[in-house]
C-alpha cells in the first residue's frame, strides 16, 4: 500500500466509527430529542470524512467538486432538518427524557394554535425571577 | 492487503451494522418523530456506503446517485415536519396517532 493508500484506509476506519456511533447513539439514547442531537453531529462527520476517501482517492477535479458539493449540502442541511423535526415533535407532545433537568420551552406553546408566546404579557417575573 | 480489500472486509460491515442499528429504532420508535430522525439517518449512512462503493468497484459516476440521496433526505425531513405540524394544527393526529404519548406528557402546554 503507498502512503496515500493508508491515509485513505484511516480516514474510512475513522469515519465508519463515527457513522457506527451514530448508529449505537440513535439505539441507546432516551429521548427523541437526544438522539436528534446524536445523529446529527455524528452522522454529518462521519458522512464527510467517508466522503473525503473518495474525493482523495479518485484525486480528479469534476469528483472532488461534487463531493464537496454533496458535504456542504449535508453540513447546511443537517442542522435545519433536526431543529424542524425537534420543534414539530415538542409540539405533537412527544414526552423528554424523565432525568431532563430543565425545560426551556415549558408553557410558551400556548393554545390550539401552538403559536410560539413569550411571557412578558403576563408573568414577565418568570423570565427575571432568577437575577 | 490492498486498501480494496480492506475497505470491502472492514469498512462496509461496519456501515452494515450501524445501518442494521438505525433499523432497529426505525422499527422500535415510539414516536414518528423517531421515525423521521431514523430515516434520514439512514439515508446518510447509505450516503456513506455509496462513496465506499465508488472506490471499491472505481466509479465515480455513484457519487451522483450521492447527491441526489442527500436531496432526498432533507426533503422527507421537511415535508414530514410540515405534514406533522398541519396534522397538528387541525388537531386530529393527536388522537388518533398518539394516545399513549399524550397519557404520559410530561410537558403540558395549555
Amino acid at each position: 500500500m503507498t502512503v496515500i493508500e493508508i491515509v485513505i484506509a484511516a480516514l474510512a476506519a475513522f469515519g465508519a466509527i463515527l457513522t457506527l456511533l451514530a448508529g449505537v447513539g440513535i439505539v441507546r439514547m432516551p429521548d427523541v430529542y437526544l438522539r436528534i442531537s446524536v445523529t446529527t453531529k455524528a452522522a454529518s462527520l462521519g458522512v464527510g470524512v467517508l466522503l473525503i476517501c473518495a474525493a482523495m482517492y479518485f484525486d480528479e477535479p469534476s469528483v472532488t467538486t461534487k463531493v464537496l458539493a454533496i458535504i456542504l449540502f449535508i453540513l447546511l442541511t443537517a442542522p435545519v432538518g433536526a431543529h424542524l423535526i425537534g420543534r414539530v415533535a415538542y409540539i405533537m407532545g412527544v414526552p423528554l427524557w424523565k432525568k431532563s433537568v430543565m425545560d426551556d420551552l415549558k408553557g410558551q406553546y400556548k393554545g390550539r394554535s401552538k403559536e410560539l408566546q413569550s411571557d412578558e404579557a403576563d408573568g414577565g417575573d418568570a423570565i427575571h425571577a432568577e437575577d | 492487503m490492498t486498501l480494496h480489500e480492506f475497505l470491502y472486509w472492514f469498512i462496509l460491515p461496519v456501515l452494515a451494522v450501524s445501518a442494521l442499528l438505525v433499523f432497529v429504532r426505525f422499527f422500535l420508535g415510539p414516536s414518528i418523530a423517531d421515525r423521521v430522525v431514523a430515516f434520514d439517518l439512514l439515508i446518510v449512512v447509505g450516503i456513506g456506503i455509496i462513496a465506499i462503493y465508488s472506490i471499491i468497484t472505481e466509479q465515480p459516476t455513484f457519487l451522483d446517485i450521492a447527491m441526489i440521496f442527500a436531496l432526498i433526505a432533507f426533503l422527507g425531513t421537511t415535508a414530514m415536519s410540515y405534514y406533522l405540524r398541519k396534522s397538528q394544527h387541525k388537531g386530529r393526529h393527536k388522537d388518533k396517532v398518539l394516545p399513549k404519548l399524550k397519557k404520559r406528557n410530561s410537558h403540558d402546554r395549555d
